[in-house]
């Protein structure tokens, strides 16, 4: 098809396309807000970042200087003479009760109220009380595990410490992260597509041949995500072990790891912060700074566990 | 308009017993009745084809015949649907058994997020098979049959999600031949697909008719006039009553008849393009 010069009308129709097309260049609007989300971000890992430099370098003296006494030394009345070591165990120990408890349970729990339960008023009644749960504040979980764990459960968790053990504490924030493991779990296998179910249930599979071999596969990466930061919600909490009657100062034992030992008395590593941020003196504060340093790797450790493992599922996914 | 909502019959022409025997089925969602009064028989080794307007409850009917409606909680079924002579849903039949039986490929394909090869062995496997030879003839024949085995026989152990949207179509059909079930029911299957893939898919069913009953529910009419022997004509009325809309069955007859000389108005309205 030969196309005839073109005309001087049909030029200026083209000019008049061309303008139109051209004519919305700026979008100020469109520039701001993503400005103000650039800003957000920036804000955000800012302060992050000042938090841990300001951490690393108050620590870093403690932390290089007598690494090995630090991480494995007991709780002292000296910052010179103080160490870790109890602290980490207890946290190590938390972190193992929530494992052990918390993940199983809590994913049971979600794997009930999404796959197997009728969708009706009772079961609705009981997800929003695991969402109110899930805001209770911490507080409130200490004195529960002060009156179940600690005092009447006392001969159990610890009859030589009066109950006020790391069993006690394992078990109370074990409570405590329950719900928002259930939640989180849930709410993976809620994204699971129901066409994976349907085609699973439409070549003869059981709910339980569904559920173990497609829907919990691809919401594993989801349900995994959950439990880490469940995870790192409990080695991070302070204030139920205080009432719980995690040590602050002094303590005897609380060092061993050997599972016999649990029934001892015990402290934890944001107890342990808590309790040295709060003595005077630059000595106590670099020895605060190093501390947090210490659980902020475990946590981080955590994390990169999770993300590892997230990366493998993801991968069957594919 | 005087219709029946009874009975429709079909001339029998194989004159074997019928797979599916409905009679009076109605299906309920919560208090909304979606079918009502639903009769039929369907023939062994056939297509039979369900079309009709949107919310007619084709799909809904085509649902109960494996019982898959038991997985929306609401779902009721009232009459009887009976599969062989046995009613589907009597309280001793499991819905497991059934549904080993009577497979179903879906609007959407939906391979498990696994390989080709496990998205096959799946149900084999449910079904006790364990050798791995069995397994790989399995795979390999019910690909076969799928027309797909040329396509990915060099690439079993990859993700059956980087086939195309065909591809996966047919890997539905081959998981749901792998049970060697006695039907297959498919629920607009070439709805998410092109031309090209929908040709190749009904070249298929009338392949596998030679060893499968088939129902397919469609919105495509000239599909159902190209594939089927029967076809059930489905529409909607209103209640007068409640103002709501409840499916029907309008008219089942051979496909030729259903398309040239339909029995009842509304079907030749519908088949014509002047309604629906």
């Amino acid at each position: 098809m030969a196309l005839s010069t073109p005309s001087s009308s049909s030029v200026r129709a083209a000019e008049t396309v061309r303008s139109g097309l051209t004519a919305r260049q700026s979008d100020p609007f469109g520039r701001a807000f993503q400005v103000s989300l650039w800003v957000a971000v920036l804000a955000t890992v800012a302060i992050l970042g000042v938090l841990i430099f300001d951490v690393v370098t108050h620590g870093w003296g403690v932390l290089a200087g007598e690494t090995g006494d630090f991480l494995t030394g007991r709780l002292g009345s000296q910052p010179e003479n103080s160490g870790l070591g109890q602290a980490i165990r207890g946290t190590f120990y938390i972190g193992v009760f929530v494992v052990v408890l918390t993940f199983p349970l809590g994913i049971a729990a979600a794997i009930y109220l999404e796959e197997y339960a009728q969708h009706g008023r009772l079961n609705s009644l009981i997800s929003v009380a695991i969402r109110n749960l899930a805001g209770v504040p911490s507080v409130v979980y200490g004195i529960l595990g002060l009156t179940i764990f600690v005092k009447a459960l006392g001969s159990v968790t610890g009859p030589d410490a009066n109950g006020r053990t790391v069993v006690s504490a394992g078990l109370t924030l074990s409570i405590l992260v329950l719900p928002i493991v259930i939640i989180t779990a849930a709410e993976a296998l809620r994204a699971v597509p129901n066409g994976i179910r349907e085609g699973g249930f439409g070549v003869g599979a059981t709910r339980w041949e569904v559920v173990r071999s497609h829907v919990l596969p691809y919401a594993a990466p989801g349900i995994l995500t959950g439990t880490v930061i469940a995870l790192a919600r409990a080695l991070g909490e302070a204030a139920p072990l205080i009432l719980v009657g995690a040590t602050t100062g002094f303590l005897t034992g609380g060092e061993s790891f050997l599972p016999d030992s649990l029934r001892e008395r015990f402290t934890a590593l944001p107890i342990v912060i808590s309790t040295w941020s709060g003595r005077p003196g630059e000595d106590w504060a670099a020895s605060t700074s190093a501390a947090i340093v210490v659980l902020l790797v475990i946590v981080f450790a955590a994390n990169l566990a999770a993300i590892v493992l997230r990366n493998r599922f993801e991968r069957g996914r594919r | 308009m005087a219709v029946t909502t009874g009975t429709v019959s079909a001339d029998d022409k194989a004159g074997s017993d019928p797979v599916f025997e409905l009679s009076s089925l109605e299906v309920f969602y919560g208090e909304f009745r979606a079918v009502r009064e639903v009769s039929m028989e369907i023939a062994e080794r056939e297509i039979t084809a369900f079309i009709g307007p949107s919310g007619c409850g084709k799909t809904t009917v085509l649902r109960c015949l494996n019982r898959m409606n038991d997985l929306i909680e609401t779902a009721r079924v009232q009459g009887s649907v009976k599969y062989h002579g046995v009613d589907l849903y009597d309280a001793a039949v499991s819905a497991t058994e059934v549904r080993r039986r009577i497979g179903m490929v879906f609007q959407k394909p939906n391979p498990f997020p696994k390989s080709i090869y496990d998205n096959l062995a799946f149900g084999p496997r449910l079904n006790g098979v364990k050798k791995k030879s069995d397994l790989d003839d399995i795979v390999e024949s019910s690909l076969k049959s799928a027309a797909l085995w040329d396509e990915v026989k060099d690439r079993l152990k990859s993700s059956a999600l980087g086939l195309s949207g065909g591809q996966q179509q047919r890997l539905c059909i081959a998981r749901c031949v792998a049970v060697k079930p006695d039907v297959i029911l498919m629920d607009e299957p070439c709805s998410a697909l092109d031309p090209i893939a929908t040709a190749r898919i009904e070249d298929l069913m009338r392949e596998l008719t030679s060893e499968y009953t088939i129902v397919i529910v469609t919105h495509n009419m000239q599909q159902a006039a190209r594939v089927s022997d029967r076809t059930a004509f489905f529409t909607t009325e209103v209640n007068p009553e409640s103002d709501r809309r409840t499916g029907v069955l309008v008219e089942y007859n051979p496909t030729s008849k259903i398309f040239s000389t339909p029995d009842d108005e509304r079907t030749e309205q519908y088949v014509t393009g002047r309604f629906g």
